[in-house]
């Protein structure tokens, strides 16, 4: 609401702009009348008349581009074009024709000038009737810190009612007093301002302010930086732990599938990796689909490769299970090699229809951008992989838990001829489970390919870590993947502040390599003799 | 004692073997140096460059056997061993540079020399020396397994579990070879070697001398895994890879003794890789990657796991059939190899050995246990 | 008595997995060349007991001692089972993939460290007691047969000629019989009993014209935990024993 408002008020403001054009128009042409003196006089007086219509010009003179036409004295914007130069009005930005180079006479500048320059702009963007507009030129403020800027803010804070523009003027207002040879009173309260303010802009001007001020401000803006480096480094931990979860997700996307294929039915399943990649791959396609046929619609194109990618993951899976996983239960180690020559086969058969080369998966628009939380950055598309990966755990524990199918598939494993003497036809219910991996593999594709490369490796990226996690967390245990996958994606992310991405990673294996010889079992493991047999 | 440990060791098939790798010994010298270049005879230097990697990956894959075949270790990692005795011979031949580098630096390699680096690390002092090397090339995959093998069989972790924690150690080996401050050359690894032992290492003859030497270690590092797996340890290992929990009540540390066939096979191992690096030319991380490990568990498999002369065949086939492939379909070799484990699991559990025994009609013969096919358990 | 005489003192020991007591607070003395046929229902924890002396179980509580002073339960099964405590398992296991003779030799009695076993060839006197062991479990014309070709009562043999081959103090038998004839559940019987005197001898068993066979103290498990001890007559007697066990 308050957004369309402004928006509203921003057209207005557009259209009435051609009358206030003729008042200026007098006090620009002073501009290239005469002195340095003549033109900063002129300049003091467009500024004064708070019309925001005078910025381009006022920048057009700081840039140097503001010139006098000879011919009529008149002030023109004047840039380089072909071998002359391209004229427009400085005010309406109209085009004003070409003119050899020589026609016109550039308006120059001085070094007092300039600081004028800034004022005045500063002045009069923060004067804008755009609350955007003046948010920016308060941050413009606060970050030159510009002495001359003082004046004009202090006039804008009194006119201002926007609470959010508001406070960003009184820091860019503080940045200045503490720039500035205010007295130590006025500092500290700066000090303070930017405390509340906190992030590490304001760290580095408390540091600059510790190290020039008087010793009382000297104090206060120590206090003032250790408060803040608390608050950042809380904020550092929060990032941190986000990240972890966000890394954390993605790894459980990536291994539960192979919970249930390695967990619950015990086949160690080597081309998981590659189902994961043919879910990427069906995005790819759909996409594809969508900008071809209904461009209009790509913001839909996600979830349309979902149940895609889940049923080309899950037939390459049941097809991979009736011919060759079928014939080697209970020979885990055979079941390895095989399904590492799947592996290699297919990800072959995707360099060769596809190419070597990564393709371009896109993102939704509702899956871009970031939105600030407090000290935190998140961003759209990790928030929804988090969101996605859960709630694939979440349905997965209730089909487990409470359908007939995972009933049938809980009994299979526990006691495949008991099961088959009850009636349940086992075969089906193996080839069905494994396909039901495969496809959550799929899943987890879809959800890669908007934070990986899509090239037929991206499935090798992921097995080693998909098997930590659940060999971690203990096999047959679908909390302890859960778990496993948070707490591997969290310690990652928080060694690698310390030891870099790679030693990180490198200590991670070690950690997992040690852990399981300590409990090979996982860490919630299963008990008794079934775990022997 | 020693002859009749010899004598317990050597069948049939290890005569056999012998005797092929003795020809080759012969052979292969006349053909490289006597025979002139355009007779039909003529070996090239890069032919019997070929062959001696063949007869590395055999030695690896006599090693792998030793684990798989005779205990039930389905090792992952193999190439790690392989790749750290690789390095460590590496490390020699690039102290051999000596100033000849492109930034002719006395003693620092070139890839330091670029990296800025103002002296050598600790790690890479005494590769000046052969005999340095050469105990290396033997202790630093020995240590690893060494010290590996007694956190992992001492806490029992098998099968699969095993499987998955040896590769998870390769991958982690690779990644820290990857990074440029291990002192390692990162990713480019070590390579534009000049000399080893003082011979010009591109000339003919001394081509032919490291393919000899290749051959004399395949000699041995056989006979070394027959003579063990004849003995009466060989046959506590193969109760061990059956049923090894029968195994302690008997009485026997199976920790023990799974320590030693492991450690024995990485040594195996990283004498292998020592003799690949300078045949090859170079060392890169890339040796440490999961494929290379998985890739050597299939020739194993291919020839037929339990049967040493098997891995050997299994290979020279495999490779020989990869050198084929990659040359003249590259599209197709990588589907090749993907089916060639497939087949293998599924129709050729013993192996081509197990399958010409079996066409023999005398399966199992002499030494040859091969493991059962299913992965039963004892007890 | 004191555990100091004894050849196996169990006290107190209880097991349980996932909540579900298999052993509670079992006690048992076994005295030195003392042979003991323990019987009971199926799940009184029969197993479970020869499990926990041989350290494949770690038993919750209790105290496991062999020879009056050596702590089970701090020792590995291979450490056990080299204090002379040899066992023959319910289903038997022998190693499959090699020969008989093999079999009996990995089991023979002598040094177990991989270096020793790495230069070892058997002896006259190893290949003499092997020799022996074929008779008495009337092998020998299946010496170099693998073992995995046995029939299930041959294996039950061969485990107990590997058992006969280890030497031990104290034998761990469970369920010898299952499988055979009659005519060789005497055999064996007679086997059993001829090694009682020199060696301890547990026997697990539900055959109860096996047991009557051997003549022994007969201690019957339920539930984890001793019901009742004596002559196989005197528990038969036991109402308690007829109520759990025996009756029908
Ligand atoms: N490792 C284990 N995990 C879970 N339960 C176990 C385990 N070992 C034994 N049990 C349970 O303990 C109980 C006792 O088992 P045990 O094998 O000792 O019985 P048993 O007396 O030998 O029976 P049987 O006469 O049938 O051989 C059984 O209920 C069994 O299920
Ligand atoms: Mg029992």
């Amino acid at each position: 609401m308050h957004r369309v408002l402004s928006w509203l008020l921003a057209a207005l403001i557009a259209v009435a702009t051609p009358a206030f054009a003729a008042d200026l128009d007098p006090l620009v042409r002073a501009l290239g009348t005469g002195t340095y003196a003549d033109t900063e006089k002129a300049l003091a007086k467009l500024a004064e008349t708070g019309d925001t219509a005078a910025v381009p010009v006022i920048e057009a003179l700081q840039t140097g581009d503001l010139h006098v036409r000879k011919a009529d004295g008149a002030v023109v914007v004047a840039r380089k074009a072909g071998n002359g130069v391209a004229l427009t009005d400085p005010l309406t930005g109209a085009a004003l024709g070409e003119a050899d180079r020589s026609a016109v006479e550039k308006i120059k500048i001085n070094n007092s000038l300039r600081r004028s320059i800034s004022a005045a702009l500063g002045a009069l963007t923060l004067m804008s009737p755009n609350p955007q507009t003046r948010r920016q030129a308060a941050d413009a403020v606060f970050k030159s810190r510009d002495v001359n800027a003082l004046e004009a803010l202090d006039t804008a804070l009194a006119k201002e009612t926007d609470e959010g523009v508001r406070r960003a003027m009184f820091q860019a207002r503080a940045a200045v007093v503490l720039n500035s040879s205010a007295p130590d009173a006025d500092k500290i309260a700066a000090v303070e301002t930017l405390k509340a303010r906190g992030d590490r802009d304001a760290l580095a001007l408390l540091n600059a302010a510790a190290n020039s001020g008087g010793a009382e401000v000297k104090a206060v803006a120590e206090r003032a930086i250790a408060s803040v480096e608390q608050r950042l480094a809380l904020w550092g931990a929060a990032q941190n732990l986000w990240y972890g979860l966000s890394l954390g997700s993605v790894l459980l996307l990536a291994a539960i599938g192979l919970a249930v294929t390695f967990g619950v039915m015990g086949v160690i399943n080597m081309a998981h990796g590659e189902m994961v990649m043919i879910g990427a791959y069906a995005t790819f396609l759909v996409q594809e689909v969508f900008r071809t046929f209904a461009p209009g619609l790509f913001d839909l194109s996600i979830l349309v490769a979902l149940p895609v990618a889940f049923l080309a993951s899950g037939a390459v899976g049941v097809a991979i299970e009736r011919s060759v996983i079928r014939w080697l239960y209970g020979r885990p180690l055979e079941t390895l090699l095989a399904t590492w020559g799947l592996s290699l086969a297919l990800q072959q058969a995707v360099r060769s229809i596809f190419g070597p080369t990564n393709r371009e998966v896109g993102a939704p628009s509702w899956m871009s951008g970031a939105f600030e939380l407090g000290g935190l950055t998140i961003t759209y598309g990790r928030l929804w992989i988090v969101v996605f990966a859960f709630l694939v755990f979440a349905a997965l524990l209730v089909a487990l838990r409470k359908t007939a199918f995972g009933l049938n598939i809980r009994a299979v494993t526990q006691n495949r001829s008991m099961a088959s003497a009850m009636g349940i036809r086992t075969a089906r219910v193996d080839a069905l489970t494994f396909g039901l991996g495969s496809g959550i593999a799929g899943l987890a594709g879809v959800a890669l390919s908007q934070i990986d490369n899509v090239s037929p490796n991206l499935g090798q990226g992921y097995i080693i870590d998909s098997f930590m996690v659940v060999v971690f967390g203990g096999v047959g245990n679908l909390w302890g993947t859960l778990v496993g996958a948070l707490a591997l994606g969290s310690v990652n992310k928080f060694l690698e502040p310390y030891a870099g991405a790679v030693l990180g990673k490198i200590l991670v294996l070690i950690f997992i390599i040690l852990f399981i010889q300590r409990r090979p079992r996982g860490l919630f493991a299963l008990k008794g003799r079934a775990v022997e047999a | 004692m020693l002859t009749r440990f010899l004598l317990m060791g050597l069948d049939k098939k290890a005569g056999v073997l012998l005797a092929v790798l003795a020809v080759l010994a012969v052979a292969v010298p006349v053909m490289a140096l006597a025979a002139p270049p355009d007779s039909p005879w003529h070996l090239s230097t890069h032919t019997v460059a070929l062959l001696g990697k063949y007869l590395c990956f055999a030695l690896l894959a006599v090693a792998l056997d030793l684990v798989w075949g005779y205990v039930g270790i389905l090792s992952l990692g193999h190439a790690a061993f392989f790749a750290l005795g690789g390095y460590a011979m590496g490390m020699y031949l690039m102290r051999q540079i000596g100033p000849r580098g492109v930034y002719g630096h006395p003693v620092l390699p070139d890839f330091m020399v670029f990296l800025n680096w103002q002296e050598l690390p600790w790690y890479w002092h005494g590769f000046d020396q052969f005999w340095f090397a050469a105990l290396m090339v033997v202790a630093v995959p020995g240590v690893l397994a060494f010290a590996f093998g007694w956190f992992a069989f001492r806490s029992r972790v098998t099968g699969v579990y095993l499987s998955i924690i040896t590769q998870a150690l390769t991958f982690a080996l690779m990644l820290a070879f990857f990074r440029n401050d291990m002192g390692f050359g990162g990713n480019n690894g070590l390579t534009d070697f000049k000399t080893i032992l003082g011979f010009d290492i591109q000339a003919p003859e001394t081509r032919v001398g490291l393919f000899v030497a290749t051959v004399v270690a395949l000699a041995a590092g056989y006979t070394l895994a027959s003579c063990v797996v004849a003995s009466k340890l060989g046959k506590v290992l193969v109760a061990v890879r059956d049923a090894e929990s029968r195994v302690r009540f008997l009485g026997y540390e199976t920790e023990r003794y799974k320590l030693f066939a492991w450690t024995l096979s990485a040594c195996m191992a990283g004498v292998a890789g020592a003799l690949y690096v300078p045949q090859v030319g170079i060392i890169n991380p890339s040796e440490f990657s999961a494929a290379s490990s998985i890739e050597a568990v299939i020739w194993v498999a291919v020839g037929g796991r339990g049967t040493l002369a098997g891995a050997v065949l299994g290979a020279v086939l495999v490779n020989f059939g990869k050198s084929y492939f990659t040359a003249a379909l590259p599209e197709l070799w990588l589907f090749a190899l993907g089916g060639l484990f497939v087949l293998v699991t599924l129709f050729l559990p013993k192996g081509l050995l197990g399958l010409a025994a079996q066409v023999k009609g005398r399966w199992p013969s002499g030494r040859a246990m091969a493991a059962k096919p299913a992965g039963q358990k004892g007890i | 008595m004191s555990a100091e005489d004894t050849l196996l003192y169990l006290d107190g020991v209880s097991v349980s997995f996932d909540g579900f007591r298999a052993l509670n607070s079992l006690s048992l003395i076994i005295e030195p060349g003392e042979m003991r046929a323990i019987i009971g229902p199926n799940g009184a924890g029969k197993t479970t007991m020869m499990d926990v002396i041989t350290g494949k179980t770690r038993p919750d509580t209790g105290t496991i001692l062999f020879e009056g002073g050596t702590d089970l339960t701090a020792l590995r099964e291979a450490g056990i089972a080299n204090l002379g405590i040899g066992r023959k398992f319910q289903r038997p296991t022998v190693f499959e993939m090699h020969t008989v003779w093999d079999n009996l030799e990995l089991a023979l009695k002598a040094p177990r460290r991989p270096l020793k076993t790495l230069t070892y060839s058997a002896t006259r006197d190893d290949r003499a007691r092997i020799e022996e062991i074929l008779d008495i479990t009337g092998l020998s014309p299946k010496r170099d047969r693998q073992a995995g070709s046995l029939s299930h009562g041959e294996k039950q043999w061969l485990e107990i000629g590997m058992l006969l081959a280890q030497d031990p103090k104290l034998l761990l038998v469970d369920e010898p019989v299952a499988g055979m004839t009659d005519a060789e559940t005497e055999q064996t019987a007679r086997l059993l009993k001829d090694i009682a005197g020199k060696h301890s001898v547990i026997v697990v068993e539900h055959d109860m014209a096996f047991v009557r066979e051997l003549g022994v103290k007969v201690t019957v498990l339920h539930e984890g935990s001793v019901l009742a001890e004596g002559s196989l007559d005197a528990v038969s007697a036991n109402q308690q024993v007829v109520d759990v066990y025996l009756g029908r």
